[in-house]
């Protein structure tokens, strides 16, 4: 058995691999304008060529911001799942996307207003502030309701709030930044210079190493609350640092990208399932490249469906990730009846 | 003697500031098992989780050889102690052997991953609790008494110095009750170490125990051996047995008589009376049963269940006053039942009794009555 779970696991890891680079490829070499791999290479060496300009500017940046949020988002989705004990909890249902899509729209237009152009790290730290208002009041919450679909609905009724604060607050910005913050606040990879790829590669990469690091307690926390403490697991650190990497990851996500739908929850099943383990040794890591794997997928079909029209890339996963959390709620309750 | 390892000291143990016992004072050695007993409520599963450290204590101290528990980190009192709750599982996609293997982690490194020897001491584990074949099998899969075992494993495989067990054997049934409980005892001898559990199963408690704290009003009502605690009307007292009766003696329970003019006589004897009792019991009718000795294996059935008992002192024959007594009763029920197939020297009166209630008529002689 283990000889055998070590092999789906490679198998798994491998495939994952793969898939990334596929998609990272195809991301590439696919647009309005094609070119073979070839080309890419070429054009990624030589300097000022209209090639150059869409590889280097244009869709390279836009790829790997696609893998690393995409992971991030997964990462995210699968901390708080662990955290909630609940295998539908992510940002996205949870209202923390909204939250930060919240302070973000209403720090661009503040930004636009006095005509300060606001970097990356403000967009973050605004992103930032907004989730952790969505987690307080989810946490607040939780501790009111002890079913776990009640809060779900409590997250996406948090979620409802945020959006309606921010259309309102779209309304009556200024008709110039409107089309620009309308984009935005849909969700999409598009957008993303080489400048905010750098501040994203750092957090995620960072954020996604620590929660790495957390998989042990996490591990233990996976029997409950009681198991864990006996294990010897300080649960006010260990909760507190869950929050606060699954809020820095949902949050740089939404900071550059806006709200991108379903990842969080869609990913970390699909690997659970496929790798048939909720280890998070292994669940972390396979559900950060399977996030990148799923975002460029999406990315690419959002991109090349009805091209040059442009879909937001939430428009797409919900199409495949909506689907996949309906699957991981009824395994769920086909778990409880003692089933697999 | 053996070394005391686990000592609790004037301690008050509840939730928030709310005190549910008060100065309670416990002290177990190796290869003990200390089992708290007492009724719903009382707090039981509060003072376990005090001891555990899964509960900030609310007044006193508590000791593993003697260290304070208080000056200890998170990851020594998880090398000394281990818990096993009856709380389900509802981690997904977990095997036996992973639920179990989380036992080593507080001896694993920073990513908790088991060496070979972490291997060895999980297998062995799952070895000596019999679970080693369900290794495979997702945790959500067993049944009830078998997740049970796997949990108990879990805390072994943690090797610790005082194994805490809330109510272990619920959900079990009898055998996987008895299996628990001797894995149990095993333990304690072979690894010195100490048991501290909750049980409701006062039969259990009394067998299994080397000592028994009684948890009732607030506070440690008695602790001392199976012996001292099961002794006269005290676990009657304990609980407030209200609609039945304990003998103390066997462990069990009889429910409450039915009062009234004795309808039925039994005549009883070598607890083969037992089963009609009950029987004219649950039909909730009154009858007198005689006569018995004081050391008949019966007469504490009889004593509880009948309305009225014609008892005879131990090792003595049936005197005359007895049998009479018994046959003015007998004489105003409309019916005898003998239960005995047998008479001897110390039980000739009931013999009479029995030809008595022939030549009235009103003896019963069909298997139903």
């Amino acid at each position: 058995m283990t000889k055998k779970r070590a092999l789906r696991w490679t198998v798994g890891f491998t495939a994952l691999l793969v898939l990334t680079a596929f998609f990272f490829i195809l991301e590439l070499i696919s647009g309005t304008t094609d070119l073979t791999v070839s080309e890419v290479f070429s054009a990624l060496s030589e300097n000022n060529s209209a090639a150059h300009t869409i590889v280097a500017d244009i869709r390279l940046p836009r790829a790997i911001s696609a893998a690393l949020l995409g992971g991030a988002l997964s990462v995210s989705g699968f901390l708080l799942q662990s955290f909630f004990n609940n295998p539908i909890a992510g940002p996205y249902v949870l209202g923390i996307s909204s939250g930060a899509k919240l302070t973000v729209a209403l720090a661009m237009m503040f930004a636009l207003q006095n005509g300060i152009m606001l970097n990356s790290a403000a967009m973050v730290g605004a992103a930032f502030a907004g989730s952790l208002l969505s987690m307080g009041a989810i946490l607040l919450l939780s501790g009111k309701v002890k079913n776990m679909a009640q809060l779900i609905v409590a997250g996406v009724m948090i979620g409802y709030i945020c959006s309606a604060v921010t259309e309102l607050a779209v309304t009556f910005a200024d008709d110039a930044n409107i089309v620009n913050l309308h984009n935005w606040s849909q969700g999409s990879f598009s957008g993303i210079n080489m400048d905010n790829v750098k501040v994203i590669a750092i957090i995620v990469l960072a954020a996604s190493a620590a929660a790495f690091l957390l998989s042990k307690p996490m591990s233990a926390y996976q029997l409950g609350e009681s198991y864990a403490k006996n294990m010897g697991v300080d649960l006010r650190i260990f909760r507190f640092a869950l929050i606060l990497l699954s809020s820095i990851l949902s949050a740089c996500v939404t900071a550059f990208a806006g709200p991108v739908s379903f990842v969080g929850i869609a990913v970390p099943h699909l690997v659970k399932t496929a790798f048939g383990t909720a280890k998070p040794i292994i669940v972390i890591p396979a559900s950060f490249i399977g996030g990148a794997v799923f975002c460029l997928m999406c990315d690419l079909i959002a991109r090349m469906l009805f091209a040059p029209v442009e879909l937001s890339i939430s428009t797409i996963t919900a199409v495949f990730g909506a689907p996949v959390v309906i699957a991981a709620m009824l395994s769920r309750r086909s778990q409880k009846r003692g089933a697999v | 003697m053996s070394e005391m390892i686990l000592t609790a000291k004037a301690l008050s143990a509840g939730y928030g500031k709310k005190v549910v016992v008060d100065g309670l004072n416990i002290g177990i050695r190796t290869g003990e098992i200390l089992t708290i007993i007492g009724p719903n409520g009382a707090g039981k599963s509060t003072v376990l989780k005090s001891i555990a450290s899964q509960l900030p204590l609310l007044g006193g101290e508590v000791f593993i050889n003697d260290t304070d528990i208080t000056s200890m980190s998170l990851n020594d009192i998880a090398k000394k102690l281990s818990v096993c709750f009856t709380d389900r599982i509802t981690a997904e996609k977990m095997t036996c052997e992973d639920i179990i293997s989380t036992g080593r982690y507080p001896y694993t490194g920073m990513l908790g991953i088991l060496s070979s020897d972490d291997k060895k001491i999980v297998r062995e584990a799952m070895e000596l609790t019999g679970v080693a074949h369900l290794a495979d099998t997702d945790i959500r899969c067993i049944s009830d008494g078998q997740r049970q075992t796997v949990m108990l494993a879990r805390a072994i495989a943690q090797e610790p110095q005082v194994l805490i067990l809330d109510e272990p054997t619920s959900f079990l049934d009898i055998n996987n009750k008895l299996r628990l409980l001797t894995i149990l005892r095993e333990l304690v001898r072979t690894r010195n170490i100490a048991v501290v559990q909750t049980l409701h199963e006062l039969d259990l408690a009394q067998r299994f125990s080397d000592k028994i704290l009684c948890i009732a009003h607030g506070k440690a009502e008695r602790t001392g051996t199976p012996e001292e605690i099961f002794s006269g009307s005290y676990i009657s007292e304990l609980y407030g047995i209200s609609c039945g009766t304990f003998d103390t003696m066997f462990g069990t329970a009889e429910a409450q008589r039915t009062e009234g003019e004795p309808q039925v006589f039994v005549i009883g004897g070598g607890g083969s009376g037992i089963p009609i009792y009950r029987r004219l019991q649950r039909r909730s009718i009154p009858f007198a049963a005689g006569v018995i000795h004081e050391n008949d294996v019966e007469y504490n059935s009889a004593k509880s269940l009948a309305a009225e008992l014609i008892a005879e002192k131990a090792f003595e024959p049936i005197s005359d006053e007895s049998f009479d007594k018994a046959l003015s009763v007998m004489q105003k029920c409309r019916e005898v039942i003998c239960c005995v197939q047998s008479f001897g020297a110390m039980n000739a009166g009931n013999k009479n009794l029995l030809e008595k209630a022939k030549s009235i008529g009103i003896f019963n002689n069909s298997d139903e009555f």
